[in-house]
């Protein structure tokens, strides 16, 4: 497959946890990751706020970018890179004076043509079955709450993804790799986004009640796709524990954490490690599936 | 409008299709150019304002720089000691995680991001 790699601001910085464990796995599974040849950043929330024409002209350089080099697809981890890519290729795609418009102002053709993955996409491409066969360590401790947070399902028309109320893609994944997952009310719920340094108190409520919701249900650690969503829910997890006097010790996985566990991986290997609230301290701690030890499992370590 | 944290719920579910999501995003835009916002939401408008401002120097983001930035003109505006200290603690939390960057990224042809923005922004107050 002839696949561009977007990083986006976020994998390159403080959430480069993330870029090394989708690094590891995706080596593991034969894909190479192609970077896209001097990015920039997609704009995000910042953009779309603060100016219209910003917001369609930043994404568009990359689709651009991405197409002048031949690449037919671009993965972008971050769903707030994709769904931003996506709506401007949406938008190009419709409106050709727009397009002619935007071409001049990223001094690049821009023709909308080249597909956005997610990374639940990207796998899914790779194929379930030869996912099935990779697997070494099946994670049958595992009892994940996977969370899609808001921009992988929505605007639905923008990113036309799964089911945008009851989306099943990372559970089917999850299952995928011998793991349990259950079934909860907050999966597509917002952790608050790219608030975090704005507007602290509104992430420590939003993520305060997924969290929450996610250990009613029986989960023992949560599933995540979006380096946003890692942020507020592992790096605010202290934070939040203090905020509402609660002792949450939910462990917060990427996608690609436990995708790169049961393929054999060491958490430090991943960059598990390196996450905020302790992980499981060693692959062979998932095969454990006593109903106590599964608890460990989610969380071996300090916690 | 500024509380809102773009989630799209709104828009997803209205039971009339209508984009409540980019409304929230046109009247943002307005208030921005027409340099309106209540002293209680300022604090986001210049998050946001320091955000743009890091790209189009970098053509990344450089979350320190965009930190500083954002922690200096809060502290200008509302004169805030205990908002500027915070989270001061993260930083050696970061570095222990290496997830801690001294010197971001940046794009190699900036020329070209700093066009891009002149062209989007000619009226605009950033």
């Amino acid at each position: 497959m002839n696949l561009a790699y977007y990083p986006g601001c976020a994998l390159h910085g403080s959430s480069n946890d993330y870029e090394q464990s989708l690094r590891a796995c995706l080596g593991a599974l034969d894909v190479q990751l192609k970077e896209l040849d001097d990015w920039i950043c997609c704009g995000a929330t910042a953009a779309h706020s603060l100016n219209q024409k910003l917001a369609v002209a930043l994404p568009a350089r990359n689709l651009a970018l991405a197409e002048s080099k031949g690449f037919h697809e671009v993965l972008a981890p971050c769903p707030m890179c994709s769904m931003q890519l996506l709506k401007a290729r949406k938008e190009l795609a419709e409106n050709e004076a727009l397009r002619r418009s935007v071409s001049e102002i990223v001094e690049l053709e821009v023709r909308g043509e080249a597909k956005v993955l997610n990374l639940i996409q990207l796998f899914e491409s790779i194929g379930l079955d030869k996912l099935k066969a990779a697997v070494k360590v099946p994670l049958s401790s595992l009892n994940a709450a996977c969370y899609y947070g808001c921009l992988l399902t929505r605007p639905p028309e923008v990113v036309e993804f799964d089911d945008f109320e009851q989306p099943r893609s990372m559970e089917k994944i999850l299952e995928t790799l011998g793991g349990k997952t259950v079934d909860w009310n907050y999966r597509t719920e917002c952790c608050g986004a790219g608030m975090t340094m704005a507007n602290e108190q509104t992430v420590l409520d939003l993520s305060h009640k997924i969290l929450t919701n996610a250990k009613k249900h029986g989960a023992n650690c949560l599933v995540v796709a979006c380096p946003m969503c890692h942020v507020n829910l592992d790096m605010k997890q202290p934070n939040i524990e203090q905020h509402y006097g609660v002792k949450h010790a939910m462990p917060i996985y990427y996608l690609s954490d436990v995708v790169g566990l049961a393929l054999g991986f060491e958490p430090e290997g991943l960059g598990v490690d390196r996450h905020f609230v302790p992980g499981v301290a060693r692959s062979a701690d998932l095969q454990v599936s006593t109903p106590d030890a599964g608890r460990k499992a989610g969380a071996v370590g300090k916690a | 409008m500024w509380q809102c944290v773009s989630c799209q719920t709104c828009s997803t579910r209205c039971p009339k299709s209508v984009d409540c999501a980019g409304i929230m995003d046109a009247l943002r835009q307005l208030s921005f150019e027409r340099g309106v916002t209540t002293p209680d939401q300022q604090r986001t408008v210049l998050f946001q304002k320091a955000f743009l401002a890091n790209i189009r120097r970098n053509g990344r983001l450089n979350e320190l720089e965009l930190i500083g930035e954002f922690k200096l003109t809060t502290f200008l505006s509302g004169r805030s000691v205990a908002f500027l200290l915070k989270d001061a603690t993260l930083a050696p939390e970061l570095m222990k995680r290496k997830k801690f960057h001294l010197v971001g990224e940046k794009a190699h042809d900036r020329a070209v991001v700093a066009r891009i923005f002149a062209r989007c922004m000619d009226n605009s107050p950033l």
